[in-house]
């Protein structure tokens, strides 16, 4: 069986000059690619994690797939259809499908509305089908834990993590088959971000949705996702399962990730892989391997040729020259 | 755990009770409040003003020409012995009529100019933008002089030349916000939902653009009314016989040195006006806009 | 007091602040304590709304308008900073304490270059603008900005968040002030810059001898960076002591929770992460007891009617304020 959700070689570009401007100043390229050659795949009920600094592109990969953004090359296949040859009014039926949950809690809630508007929003948009919206809102905001009173308020009178949970209501509301998840535990406190963390997997056990997480937060992948790939300047540097990354990173970069995650264990093994200087731009691509400016263990090969994918047992996918050796004193 | 239900305690401050506190805002901020019940007076006094003028505002010898004030004639009377007190509350309703007519007309316009400005190509919204330059460019007496010799003086001409030299401000606004809202979080939500133009624009863009606007309109309303007076003042606007505070203030500037009242009579409602809708406006604008809420 | 003052930099003692808002009167800190001797760095955590970037503002007078000081003393170098007028808090701020912001975006005014900034904060130094541009130079060159001498007429918006963050801790070090308060200084940066950004600051601290309040919610980088550890919870320090007593032996059970449910220390798998039941209480009208009571798994009926002492713990001054430990160990504040 086809995956629920196929991208492979993905591209996309951002214009950093206007038409006229490009031509006047005679720019071959006035575009940069925020995201570059990237191919995965993710099965219903599973959970992949995107996972990069700032910058590195994960989150225009979301705003591609939700056709917020256009893609520029490669090929998007989502239950079964080619997401890039549909027209306008066939991707909006995609769209009951494929459901975000955004990085800004309150910010991506309407603000006039009330929640229990915001959260039957869904409906409005595709159709009630003789729904009582009511009880459609009472159901859902049960769903995440909030008591239907809720529904009353609005989204300024939320806090952190009830606005997380109207999010998660909103994007199930029509029973989509896939959620991306943007930083779903940004600016939440530790506490609040373990419930919505179990709240979301407990939602996908139940209902077989297939999650796709983006994030920043390595401590957030490792226990939610089942796949996971790191970004850096807008490729994928690693893709894996996610037990076989931690427990042994093949990437110099992933590897600096990993230990980039500091414990709250005053004696924890300091074996910190430190990185270098600062992510370089995307208007001007180092050569090469693009990480060899800041990797540690850059050779004179890593400045001139790009590395090619080279492919792990169990899918385990990684581009580096030199990558770090399976059978290693591990550092953690 | 994670499923237990949080309970509903106490919403701060919910929809339904908003202008029941945007009430006591009001009546606890007092100049807003004074400025409300100016407001108040001027639209009951002009609604009513046929009702309770003591006299026909046109009826000429009602009393002795330019007299001061007296029991008689509250306010005097003008050069032809008209009663001043009548000509005013008269005057009173052309004023009302033409700021709602204006700025219905510019709100209007301006909002769906605005929209889709900040909303629609960039193409359209620099064609927009130039022709709200150009327009604002014109000072409005130039432009309500051209206006006057193509179609004639009248009121329907001061709310033509009024409307059309308005719309820019309020198009200007809406598009700002517009812009500023076309790529707020929560649209792009609605977008990736697979939300309609229309839904997007009228139910979460309109009502959060409508605040501000509101309140400009308000403090608008002195600014149209004195333009109107100056139209009239200038001959370009309301045509005698017909009271209008401008005329009011025309006809007794020439007669200033036999008798002042004529002048006071036509100056002092101008006055009352825009100190009432300007206050009003204010606290309109600490009402609707959140930052400068002081909560009471 | 008197043997305190010796040893300790920063004396907080029994600290009240009250917020002003929509009419009601919220009490932000309640009795807080708090010592920094000088050159250690001692973390503040804890969630939000427990009052840590109030305590952290009010070190330095730059409480919100609406927040009163209704208790208690702050007393530095031989003065209660608590008691202050604007003016003389004015000579103490950036020269003798200053601060690192959580956000190096906004910290940094953008229409000036950074040596114009860093020259202007020198503005009470009796040196010739030469000589203040060198030590400007030299401070990038400390805080690790490649090619000083030539950033220095770079603007804000020139660097990268990391660097700006950088260039905002040199600002603060610049006159060498005998307390730096950072806080949430690696919040908005990623996690590759922040520890970066940690390794530089612990290099620094040795290099100027200063001590460092460092306000933060990430458990990590507190038990990497800090010697001490200050708990707070809804506006009281419900438990303090050495960086190893407070993360090995959590005598508080907030404390407790607050490091079982950091999902960094679970390294198996799992898809049940523990989580702390409950909501914050309302600060208007604080519980009376235990202000953690509603939470606690471990509460018992003394803790509805009386506020739990500072007692001491297990380790050199380790405190936590839970009535579990009154029988362990008699002493009491």
């Amino acid at each position: 069986m086809s995956p629920l959700l196929d991208v492979s070689n993905m591209r996309v570009r951002y214009r950093t000059a206007g038409r006229l401007a490009s031509v006047v100043k005679r720019m071959d390229d006035p575009f940069i690619d925020a995201v570059c050659d990237v191919s995965f795949s993710l099965e219903a009920g599973q959970t992949l994690g995107l996972v990069g600094e700032s910058g590195s592109g994960k989150s225009t990969i979301a705003r591609a797939l939700l056709g917020l953004k256009d893609i520029a090359e490669g090929s998007v296949r989502f239950d079964g259809r080619d997401l890039r040859s549909l027209d306008a009014r066939s991707f909006n039926a995609v769209r009951r499908d494929m459901a975000m949950m955004w990085q800004d809690p309150v910010g991506s809630l309407s603000p006039r509305l009330t929640i229990k508007s915001l959260v039957t929003e869904p409906f409005r948009i595709h159709g009630r089908e003789g729904r009582d919206l009511d009880e459609e809102a009472a159901r859902l905001l049960t769903m995440v834990g909030l008591a239907p009173d809720f529904g009353a308020r609005y989204p300024h009178q939320l806090s952190g993590g009830q606005a997380r949970r109207v999010g998660v209501a909103r994007a199930l509301a029509l029973d989509p088959k896939l959620v991306v998840a943007d930083e779903p535990t940004a600016g939440l406190d530790v506490s609040v971000q373990a419930e919505v963390l179990n709240l979301l997997s407990d939602l996908q056990k139940r209902l077989g949705i297939a999650i796709l997480v983006i994030t920043h937060n390595l401590n957030v992948v490792r226990h939610i996702t089942d796949r996971m790939a790191i970004m850096y300047l807008g490729r994928f540097v690693e893709q894996g399962p996610t037990q076989a990354i931690f427990d042994q990173p093949r990437h110099p970069y992933t590897e600096a990730l990993l230990s980039a995650n500091p414990e709250p264990d005053p004696d924890a093994a300091k074996a910190r892989v430190e990185l270098s200087g600062e992510v370089p731009s995307l208007r001007d691509r180092p050569r090469g391997c693009e990480f060899h400016t800041r990797c540690p263990h850059a050779r004179d090969l890593c400045r001139t040729v790009a590395p090619t994918v080279t492919k792990d047992a169990a899918a385990h996918t990684f581009t580096c020259h030199f990558p770090l050796l399976p059978p290693q004193p591990s550092p953690r | 755990m994670s499923l237990a239900p949080t309970t509903s305690s106490s919403p701060k401050s919910g929809r339904p009770s908003s202008w029941r506190s945007g009430w006591r805002r009001l009546a606890a901020d007092r100049l807003g409040f004074f400025g409300f019940v100016l407001v108040a007076l001027f639209i009951v006094a002009a609604i009513l003003a046929p009702w309770i003028a003591p006299y026909s505002p046109t009826q000429i010898m009602v009393g002795p020409r330019l007299a001061p004030p007296s029991w008689e004639h509250w306010l005097g009377t003008d050069q032809i012995g008209r009663d001043l007190l009548s000509r005013v509350l008269l005057g009173g309703r052309v004023a009302l009529t033409v700021a709602f007519a204006t700025i219905a007309a510019a709100l209007t316009i301006g909002f769906a100019l605005g929209l889709a400005a900040g909303f629609g190509p960039a193409w359209l919204d620099n064609i927009l933008v130039l022709l709200f330059d150009a327009v604002r460019s014109f000072p409005t007496i130039v432009f309500g002089l051209a206006v006057v010799t193509l179609l004639g003086p009248g009121l329907s001409t001061v709310v033509l030349v009024v409307s059309v030299t308005s719309i820019p401000i309020y198009a200007r606004i809406v598009r700002t916000q517009t812009q500023a809202l076309r790529h707020a979080d929560y649209v792009d939500a609605e977008r990736a939902m697979g939300a309609g133009i229309f839904r997007i624009l009228f139910v979460h863009i309109l009502p959060n653009v409508v605040g501000p606007l509101v309140v400009l309109a308000s403090m608008d309303v002195p600014l149209v009314i004195a333009t109107e007076a100056g139209l009239s003042f200038l001959g370009l606007g309301v045509r005698p016989p017909m009271a209008s505070w401008g005329t009011i203030l025309n006809d007794g500037y020439t007669f200033i040195r036999n008798s002042p009242w004529p002048v006071i009579a036509g100056s002092i409602p101008i006055v009352l006006v825009t100190l009432g809708f300007t206050f009003f406006g204010e606290a309109l604008r600490d009402i609707f806009d959140p930052r400068l809420r002081r909560d009471v | 007091m008197s043997e305190m003052t010796e040893t300790t930099l920063l004396s907080v003692h029994d600290l009240s602040i009250d917020f002003f808002r929509s009419g009601a009167k919220l009490h932000a800190l309640r009795h807080v304590d708090l010592e920094v001797r000088p050159g250690r760095i001692v973390g503040i955590v804890g969630e939000s709304g427990c009052g840590k970037s109030t305590l952290a503002s009010s070190l330095i007078g730059l409480l919100a308008g609406n927040a009163e000081i209704v208790s208690g003393s702050i007393e530095f170098e031989g003065q209660d900073l608590a008691r202050l007028s604007t003016r003389q808090m004015r000579a103490v701020r950036g020269r003798r304490i200053s601060m690192v912001f959580q956000d190096p975006m906004t910290a940094l005014n953008p229409v000036v270059t950074i040596g114009r900034q860093m020259i202007d904060i020198q503005y009470r130094e009796k040196r010739s603008s030469a000589e203040k541009r060198r030590i400007a130079a030299e401070m990038l060159r400390t805080v690790g900005i490649p090619d000083a001498e030539s950033r220095l007429s770079a603007y804000p918006h020139q660097f990268s968040g990391g660097m700006r963050q950088r260039i905002c801790i040199g600002m603060a070090l610049l006159m060498e002030p005998a307390l730096l308060i950072a806080d949430e200084p690696t919040t908005a940066l990623d996690a590759t810059l922040e520890v970066q950004v940690i390794k530089l600051l612990k290099e620094l601290q040795q290099q100027f001898g200063c001590a460092i309040v460092f306000v933060s919610h990430h458990l990590g980088t507190v038990a990497e960076l800090c010697d001490e550890v200050v708990v707070m919870y809804a506006g009281e320090v419900v438990e303090r002591g050495a960086v190893r007593d407070i993360f090995r032996k959590p005598s508080h059970p907030y404390t407790q929770a607050l490091l079982e449910c950091d999902p960094a220390r679970i390294k198996t798998p799992t898809r049940e992460l523990p989580t702390i039941p409950g909501t914050l209480p309302d600060l208007a009208h604080p519980p009376k007891g235990c202000i953690f009571r509603e939470r606690c798994p471990k509460a018992f009926a003394r803790c509805e009617v009386e506020a739990p002492a500072d007692y001491a713990a297990e380790g050199a001054e380790h405190r936590a304020r839970c009535h579990l430990l009154d029988g362990k160990a008699r002493g009491t504040a």
